[in-house]
């Protein structure tokens, strides 16, 4: 692609997912509906779909405050950082072949790096109300997305020894012969598992348990800024999902339709996976949360990299041994 | 060109963060401007052609160390009180010794600098080389290293684990 090729495409990715991440709220609403036997956001427009117009109305003419013992300059950046690193995640997920905006040969690893960076938006907005609620769902989201933050990286582990590459291009296209949601089941679970845990959804969404902490992290937030948190999250949403088809179900790969056809359907319903698991489990204790995550997730995980590591070496070697 | 423009950009924002982040009496402000200094030393390793360890600089300093700095800083919670000790802390007469010292290894440096040739960068190091020098050449340091760790980890296991017996039995006090 050209460097104008380039510079629009990032903007249609852009544009993109900011207008995904506010239809999914409408998505959203509607499917939990159905699921929980009423309908949902249904009044605006066919299926209710303006109601995403609305809500943008509302939180764009509401009272932009900051409260006055809040820290404000942090109080302000805070919201912004979720959604910079969430943007910039995109940046190297391939959407087809050749639709990517940098091709990097450290792709997998800066889509991590991206991630654990927004954890600072959770706790800096904690910090930074300067209340105890938020404060304490500040503390929740460090600890939960440190230690889920872990397994995380290694889960993805057995994924980049399979295809030998960091490359999220080259790891698409080592699944032509087979997707890795079959070889790489262990390391499906725990990714998609750590996944809802890192972008602090339900059932994982103890940073902001309304019954115990209010609105945790962003009880002091409201209209734009509360909004920014909520984009920031949904766009966490589409990324984690995106990076799931990318990594464990072929990508772009697929018969008949064109690539990009394929990647947006595959993550379509991993992301309706996602609003099901919200409909389905209830929320955790957060003892529970931390032991799942240490004494399951992780030996799991280990397990799944040493026999990954061990079927690896033997293939190869057998594959040398005939050769 | 342009990667100049860039590396020295980025140097310029370290630098700065980094005196801003000594400099601040906020220990939160302190922080945020140190994280900004780590992910400009990443732009700066990508740059000069080692993306691997850019990448590690972000994930593990930028995005676990720092958190866990933060974690600490929330649990103290120590508000004003804490702004007002440090501010004690940064009066001028305190700083004479250090900086004086300062001066005199930074006179060092620039010295050791001239008189060797600048390093040269090699091109790209990927991230295959460098799993391969840790695990061939470097295969010692990377066990050493891993001991040490290890009994980091029975250590604070250790020390965790009487906390949680005197939390039983407090509790089961509590329950009779």
């Amino acid at each position: 692609m050209s460097d104008g090729m380039i510079i629009l495409f990032s903007l249609t990715v852009l544009l993109g997912g900011v207008g995904g991440a506010a239809v999914m709220t409408w998505w959203e609403r509607r499917l939990l509906g159905i699921w929980q036997d009423r309908y949902g956001p249904n009044r605006l427009g066919p299926f209710g779909i303006m109601q995403v117009a609305a809500d943008m109305l509302k939180l764009l003419t509401k009272d932009d405050w900051v409260p006055p013992f809040a820290d404000k300059v942090v109080f302000i950046f805070a919201p912004t950082a979720i959604v910079m690193a969430m943007m910039l995640g995109f940046a190297v997920v391939p959407f087809g072949p050749g639709l990517q905006i940098i091709d990097m040969n450290i792709g997998l690893l800066f889509f991590l790096g991206m991630t654990s960076l927004a954890v600072y938006s959770v706790l800096l907005g904690g910090l930074a109300s300067n209340n105890k609620y938020a404060l304490l769902g500040g503390l929740r989201s460090a600890a939960q997305m440190v230690s889920y933050e872990v397994f995380m990286g290694l889960s993805l582990m057995g994924v980049v020894m399979l295809s030998g590459s960091f490359n999220l291009r080259v790891i698409v296209e080592s699944q032509a012969d087979g997707w890795y949601c079959i070889s790489q089941f262990l390391g499906l679970f725990v990714f998609t598992v750590s996944g809802i845990a890192e972008s602090h959804r339900l059932p994982f969404d103890l940073p902001e348990a309304e019954h115990e902490l209010t609105a945790g992290f962003h009880t002091e937030y409201g209209g734009m800024k509360f909004a920014m948190f909520m984009l920031g999250e949904y766009l966490g949403l589409i990324l984690i999902s995106s990076m799931i088809v990318t990594l464990f179900f072929g990508g772009w790969l697929g018969p008949w339709l064109p690539p990009v056809v394929w990647f947006g359907i595959k993550t379509f319903i991993v992301i309706c996976f996602f609003i099901l698991l919200r409909a389905a489990i209830p929320r955790p204790r957060y003892d529970q949360l931390m032991s799942l995550g240490w004494k399951i997730m992780l030996p799991l995980t280990l397990v799944n990299l040493v026999v990954t590591g061990a079927v690896a070496l033997w293939l190869s070697g057998a594959s040398g041994g005939a050769a | 060109m342009l990667e100049l423009v860039l590396f020295y950009t980025a140097s310029t924002i370290a630098l700065v963060a980094t005196i801003l982040a000594l400099t601040r009496a906020n220990a939160t402000h302190a922080l945020i401007y140190l994280i900004l200094s780590l992910l400009a030393v990443a732009v700066i390793f990508y740059i000069i052609g080692a993306p691997f360890a850019a990448a590690l600089e972000v994930v593990i300093y930028a995005g676990a160390i720092m958190v866990l700095f933060i974690f600490v800083i929330m649990m103290l919670n120590l508000g004003d009180k804490g702004d007002r000790r440090e501010k004690q802390l940064l009066k001028p007469q305190i700083w004479i010794t250090p900086v004086i010292f300062t001066l005199v290894l930074l006179v060092e440096l620039v010295l050791v600098l001239s008189q060797s040739a600048p390093a040269e960068i090699q091109g790209l190091v990927t991230p295959k080389q460098v799993g391969l020098t840790l695990f061939g050449p470097y295969v010692l340091a990377v066990e050493i290293a891993s001991m040490l760790l290890l009994a980091g980890l029975v250590g604070s296991y250790h020390l965790g684990r009487r906390y949680l017996e005197e939390g039983r039995e407090n509790s089961s006090r509590g329950r009779s």
